[in-house]
């Protein structure tokens, strides 16, 4: 089969897969780092943005200096920021008949490819993953359409202009494929086309391939994937963790005996622990809280914020924190928080046992029942009146670009009192900071990335055994920054074969079977026969039924009876219609027994004369000779149909039959 | 011929005591354990020794599976599992397991603590049976071991409530549980996809009423809540913690914000709170529209409803109130019957089905002097209204499910016999399949005819797939092939094959016949005649005509030599191997016959 690989990026991954005529899209996310490049959108006005000062060319030339700004040595482009799509031009996506979706975090991309290119097939995702991932564009909308940009910057983008800018703008990729951001009526119209599923369901896709979804313990509702046919399993492991925090635990088990792996959404930063970023976040923030800063905390609103908010709530009493608000400010905060608490079926089995007493699963409910964590939909409207300092702050996006997160960078950046924690390992916190430098406020970096690092991969491998491992590029090698670090990397025999953006692969293995069912009325009418002790054989002769990529072997329909009409019928009317298959013949006849049995058929003059190879029986007065030997028998005869038949009925008696 | 074997131990033309065994290609399940209302003896709870007399249960079923947490379906599974000893598996959707064991601990501390019954099993019996219980997702394949899977769907009849389908290879039982083909105002309807099992088990509890529109029953349901309230009366609602009350809630909740009303809705026991919030913690099997709008306003959390007090009652002045049990058989709901029946400004309001020997039963068939215990007579004077708002489906959902699910037999329990009866015969006539309504104790035997699924060997596939003189679509294609039988595995193999694997050689079996035609022309000449007798004749063959002057018909042979005595005869030589057989022995008996008269 194939594998076209229409994204770079290793942890927001779009793969298509083509497996028994059937076009299946793995994931779509959406590179999420084009934004970088951008200038935040603020939600009021910003002098110190408005005034930076447009970016001039070495020999001088101020024509781009409307589009592109410097901030502190970088420059960025001042435009509504721009999304990189997943490679559209590779294949042609209407030909896609399903898309699985792994996990929320990975189906960022899924309004580009359902509204624009002609897709007609089936989304399958989990309910928790559905009903988060539409909070997450919902978000995503919302911060990007409520800072409405009156310039959309093309110039730089063009490809002798790209040549002359600064890196990273310079090095950016398929610039002129970047897109600005969908909109609610298209999120609402992709979202409808997915179908729910739920973990270990198997799904029948065209009656040629099933899918099934499987936990992979990353987050609420995630999963990886198995494709497979009776006879080939294609596993997709894609955002998997071992770690316990609030999902329900991997599904290990069910990844053996793959043909093919593929293995994609590892942690983005496998030197740091989760754990001890944990602490690490609970221990700065309380620092900063207690000399009278705020704490910011860019995050997404649904996932890590929910193992943070319950470290905070075991946290916040023996810190003496009691008294300090927690904010979460999203437009989808509220959905968020109540969301999480009805996915009972989908956590870890110890919020499991909490909902059947009936409690809430996560201890924010009791946050905010006591008043310790409020929530807003943005900074404008109750916040204003409610908002009290020192203060810990959690909103969006990571990526300081957009959202309300880019209110509090520029209200609390002047102040060294004030402490910015980055938590989400999407985004190079050196990047997201660049446009708001020079910066007083601390920043901390506490990476918290839960999915599988390299020492569990080869755990995970060594387990399942599958055939052939596929994975990005990026994994077969250590990372660019730590070519020391071998062991950074998929270590694996045979070695995984690797994927690049616009890549297309093809995977070895060759199918050898294939299931088909016999009909119980054929079945009936089969005769077995013991060859060898324990093995059994009969021949088959049926008509084979093909439907919907199932077949079906059925009984032989009988020949029509010809017609008793005493009219001569011509011969080309006899004329036997198609090939009648015989089985082949296979076993050797011992001479005496077969003298012995023509005796006793009524055949007197019968004589035996050895050959170089055998023997040749001759039936004198019949004219007819039989040679005999170990792999062949050769009857010799005159036109004399009746003894023919009769003489190969014997010799059929002493031979299997295939 | 493989079969499928059912017997129900409890529902078996009957309501009540769920429990059917059903026996599918050597695996045993048994489907429901639950207790009968109208009983207070060993009649309550199935008789499990029909399973096995001596032996142990768990050596006997491969697995036990529970639709939903009413007490007719769970109620004598700590009974069965820890009183008489069962220790594998017992498969349950997760909103089923929350509230089963509250239901349960309900039912001993009735039983035990206000009958004082004793031999009745423990609030520890509850835990330790709880712990067996495996929960599923909808739609998930369980697999319960190599052969035996189970998958649930969507009944629709209370929170969590499922149907599941039980696989074991090709043959496969759908088992419905109790379902609802029309949503409500708090769940959806059941849905099945078509999955084609060889016996659909269905309830039965409506086969032949079919209701009128919900709509219109909500609004006689409000209007005579509202009348009575309005002239000061008490309306008794009993119920059962989990279900219809939520529906009948939301239906009094809205009703009473619109209307503005004043008198008080109370709702009796701590469970009921409980139980509002496990459908806060579920709402994901509640309906869409439910589902949709819970983040702005959860359902179930209900503004004018409060906890009920016991004190209340005595309180003068009109109220609302739902008590459980729902079948007036015991508990609070029988108390507060028993202070109010007296007054006929009052209304009983019975949502659902009662089974016999209930005081539910009892008054919805007319009876107003009931005696209670201590031989003391209670004279019904309140107004007996019944209101079917129960969850199931009528004969026209059951219609539907079965033209949903496409069975080849179906089998009726969880109804009454002369009801069964009627819709067994309207099943029988529209879908033209078996309809069987076994009674308790009795089993239905019904015969499976499984497809054996077989691996093909590619190769043989793909060959046997374009084969044949011409493609014809009319014509069936035929397939040859060796199917090899080792241990339990079956593989279909090409015949070359299935002689290589076994390591034999092939025998080749030929035969030459000797046909004499007269004929006095040159061998050569003859050969032409033969040769052009058989083309015009064998035109979908290859006849070809070789230099050597031999004829080949596919790949049979023809010769010519001359008699060695009479020139006037020719001696021809059809030489074929036995799988040409029959075009070999054709072309001897057409040969025989002589050649046309040259032209």
């Amino acid at each position: 089969f194939f594998q076209y690989c229409l994204s770079g990026h290793p942890t927001l991954p779009c793969n298509v897969l083509k497996f028994k005529s059937t076009t299946i899209m793995l994931d779509c996310g959406l590179d999420m780092t084009s934004t970088l490049n951008f200038l935040p959108l603020p939600l009021v006005q910003s002098p110190r943005l408005s005034k930076l000062p447009g970016w001039v060319l070495k020999d001088g030339s101020t024509f781009l200096d409307k589009e592109l700004k410097e901030c502190s040595g970088h420059v960025f482009v001042d435009s509504v920021p721009e999304f990189c799509l997943p490679e559209t031009e590779l294949l042609d996506l209407s030909t896609v008949d399903v898309i699985l979706i792994s996990n929320y975090h990975c189906m960022m991309a899924l309004p580009y490819i359902t509204e624009y290119t002609g897709f007609t097939g089936t989304v399958y995702a989990t309910e928790p993953t559905v009903q988060i991932g539409r909070l997450l564009m919902e978000e995503l909308v919302n911060s990007i359409e409520r800072v409405p940009k009156a310039q959309s910057a093309s110039m730089w983008k063009n490809k002798e202009v790209q040549r002359l800018l600064p890196a990273p703008l310079k090095d950016a990729v398929e610039v002129s494929m970047w897109r600005k951001c969908y909109t609610m009526p298209e999120v609402n119209a992709a979202l409808s086309k997915i179908q729910l599923v739920g973990y270990s369901q198997k799904i029948e896709l065209f009656g040629a391939v099933q899918v099934t979804p499987l936990s992979s313990g990353y987050a609420l509702g995630s999963s990886n994937w198995i494709i497979q046919s009776h006879y080939e399993k294609v596993s997709y492991v894609s955002g998997s963790s071992l770690l316990t925090t609030h999902p329900q635990p991997m599904d290990q088990a069910s990844l053996k005996n793959s043909d093919v792996l593929i293995l994609t959404g590892l942690t983005q930063i496998p030197t740091a622990n989760p754990d001890g970023m944990v602490g690490e976040f609970c221990s700065n923030l309380a620092m900063t809280v207690r000399n009278g800063g705020n704490v910011l905390v860019p995050c997404y609103p649904s996932g890590v914020i929910y193992d943070l908010l319950e470290c905070l709530y075991q946290y916040i009493d023996s810190a003496g924190l009691s008294n300090v608000p927690f904010y979460f400010i999203s437009p989808v905060a509220n959905s968020s928080l109540e969301f999480s608490q009805i996915f009972a079926e989908w956590l870890c089995h110890n919020k499991q046992t909490k909902v059947y007493l009936p409690e809430p699963p996560f201890p924010h409910a009791e946050l905010i029942q006591t008043n310790k964590l409020k929530h807003y939909p943005s900074i404008h409207g109750d916040f204003s009146n409610d908002f009290k300092q020192p203060c810990v702050v959690f909103t969006g996006h990571p990526s300081l670009r957009f959202g309300d997160v880019v209110h509090f960078m520029e209200l609390w950046g002047k102040s060294s009192l004030n402490t910015v924690i980055f938590t989400e390992p999407d985004f190079s916190y050196l990047d997201a900071l660049a446009p708001y430098q020079p910066l007083a406020m601390k920043c901390v970096y506490c990476p918290i990335d839960t999915r599988l690092n390299f020492i569990q991969v080869s755990k995970l491998l060594k387990e399942v055994q599958p055939l052939h491992v596929v994975c990005p590029e990026q994994y077969t090698q250590p990372p660019p920054t730590q070519s020391h670090r071998t062991d950074l990397m998929i270590d694996c025999q045979p070695p995984a074969v690797s994927y690049r953006r616009a890549e297309v692969l093809t995977l070895p293995y060759k199918r050898r079977y294939e299931k088909i069912e016999i009909m119980p009325d054929l079945a009936d009418s089969l005769v077995p026969s013991e060859i060898k002790p324990g093995i059994s054989l009969a021949t088959v002769s049926a008509v084979l039924h093909t439907k919907d990529n199932k077949h079906v072997l059925q009984l032989p329909p009988k020949p029509p009876q010809p017609p008793a009409s005493k009219k001569r019928k011509r011969v080309s009317d006899d004329v036997p219609e198609c090939k009648s298959l015989k089985p082949l013949l296979s076993g050797s006849i011992p001479v005496d027994q077969f003298v012995q049995t023509l005796e006793k058929h009524g055949f007197s003059d019968v004589k035996v004369e050895d050959t170089a190879k055998g023997h040749i029986v001759l039936l004198q007065e019949a004219e007819t000779l039989i040679q005999l030997e170990e792999d062949s028998t050769h009857i010799i005869c005159d036109n004399d149909e009746p003894l023919r038949v009769k003489l190969r009925d014997l010799v059929l008696k002493f031979l299997q039959k295939f | 011929m493989p079969e499928i074997k059912v017997t129900p131990l409890g529902a078996g033309q009957d309501v009540g005591r769920s429990c059917i065994l059903v026996s599918i290609a050597g695996k045993n399940v048994m489907l429901d354990c639950g207790m009968h209302m109208g009983y207070n003896d060993d009649r309550r709870f199935p008789d499990f020794s029909y399973i096995t007399q001596n032996g142990r249960l768990t050596d006997f079923l491969d697995c036990v599976i529970i639709s939903h947490f009413h007490l007719d379906h769970c109620g004598a599974l700590p009974y069965f599992s820890e009183m008489v000893g069962y220790d594998g598996p017992i498969y349950m959707t997760h909103p089923t397991k929350a509230i089963c064991p509250i239901l349960l601990e309900d039912y001993r501390k009735i039983t035990v603590d206000k009958k004082g019954e004793t031999n009745f099993f423990t609030s520890q019996m509850i835990k330790d049976c709880m712990k067996k219980v495996v929960a599923v997702h909808l739609h998930q394949t369980v697999q319960v071991d190599e052969e035996l899977e189970i998958k649930a769907y969507y009944a629709g009849h209370v929170l969590g409530a499922a149907m599941f389908q039980i696989k074991v290879g090709c043959e496969s039982v759908v088992y419905t549980g109790d379902y609802n083909m029309t949503p409500d105002r708090h769940l959806g309807a059941a849905w099945i996809d078509k999955c084609r099992p060889d016996l659909l088990i269905s309830e039965s509890t409506y086969a032949t009423t079919i209701r009128d529109s919900k709509r219109c029953r909500e609004r006689d349901f409000l209007k005579k809540v509202h009348e009575t309230v309005e002239r000061g009366g008490k309306v008794l609602i009993p119920v059962f913690a989990l279900g219809r009350a939520q529906e009948l809630c939301i239906l009094l909740e809205t009703f009473w914000e619109r209307m503005n009303l004043k008198a008080p809705i109370y709702f009796s026991t701590g469970l009921t709170e409980k139980a509002n919030h496990y459908y806060k913690l579920f709402i994901t099997w509640t309906n869409q529209k439910i589902r949709k709008t819970f983040v702005q306003r959860n359902m179930f959390e209900f503004k004018h409803i409060k906890a009920f007090d016991r004190a209340f009652a005595d309180n003068p002045g009109p109220m609302v109130v739902f008590a459980t049990p729902g079948m007036l058989h015991a508990g609070q709901s029988l108390q507060i019957f028993r202070k109010w029946a007296g007054n006929e400004k009052n209304m009983v309001i019975m949502p659902g089905y009662c089974v016999q020997g209930t005081v539910g039963h009892k008054i919805l068939s007319g009876q107003r002097k009931l005696e209670m215990e201590g031989r003391q007579i209670l004279e019904v004077k309140m107004q007996v209204e019944y209101m079917s708002f129960s969850a199931h489906a009528d004969a026209k959902g059951i219609m539907q499910l079965i033209r949903q699910a496409e069975p080849r037999n179906v089998l009726l329990v969880h109804g009454e016999a002369k009801k069964m009866e009627f819709l067994k015969q309207k099943i029988e006539q529209e879908f033209h399949v078996s309809c069987f309504m076994p009674a308790n104790g009795e089993t239905t035997t019904i015969l499976t005819n499984p497809c054996i699924p077989v691996d093909i060997s590619l190769g043989l596939l793909k060959r046997e797939t374009v084969i044949g003189p011409l493609p014809d679509a009319k014509k069936p294609k035929l397939m040859h092939g060796t199917l090899l039988m080792k241990d339990n595995s079956f593989r279909l193999v090409s015949p070359e094959q299935a002689l290589k694997e076994l390591g034999l050689a092939e025998h080749q079996l030929r035969f030459t016949c000797r046909v004499h035609i007269q004929d006095p022309r040159k061998e050569h000449e003859t050969v032409l005649r033969v040769y052009n007798h058989l083309k015009g004749i064998l035109k979908d063959y290859s006849v070809q005509h070789l230099p050597d002057g031999s004829i080949t018909v596919e790949s049979i042979l023809i010769q010519a030599t001359a008699h060695s005595e009479d020139q006037g005869t020719k001696v021809l030589l059809v030489s074929w191997t036995y799988q040409d057989e029959e075009l070999g022995s054709y072309l001897t008996s057409l040969l025989k016959k002589g050649l046309p008269q040259s032209t």
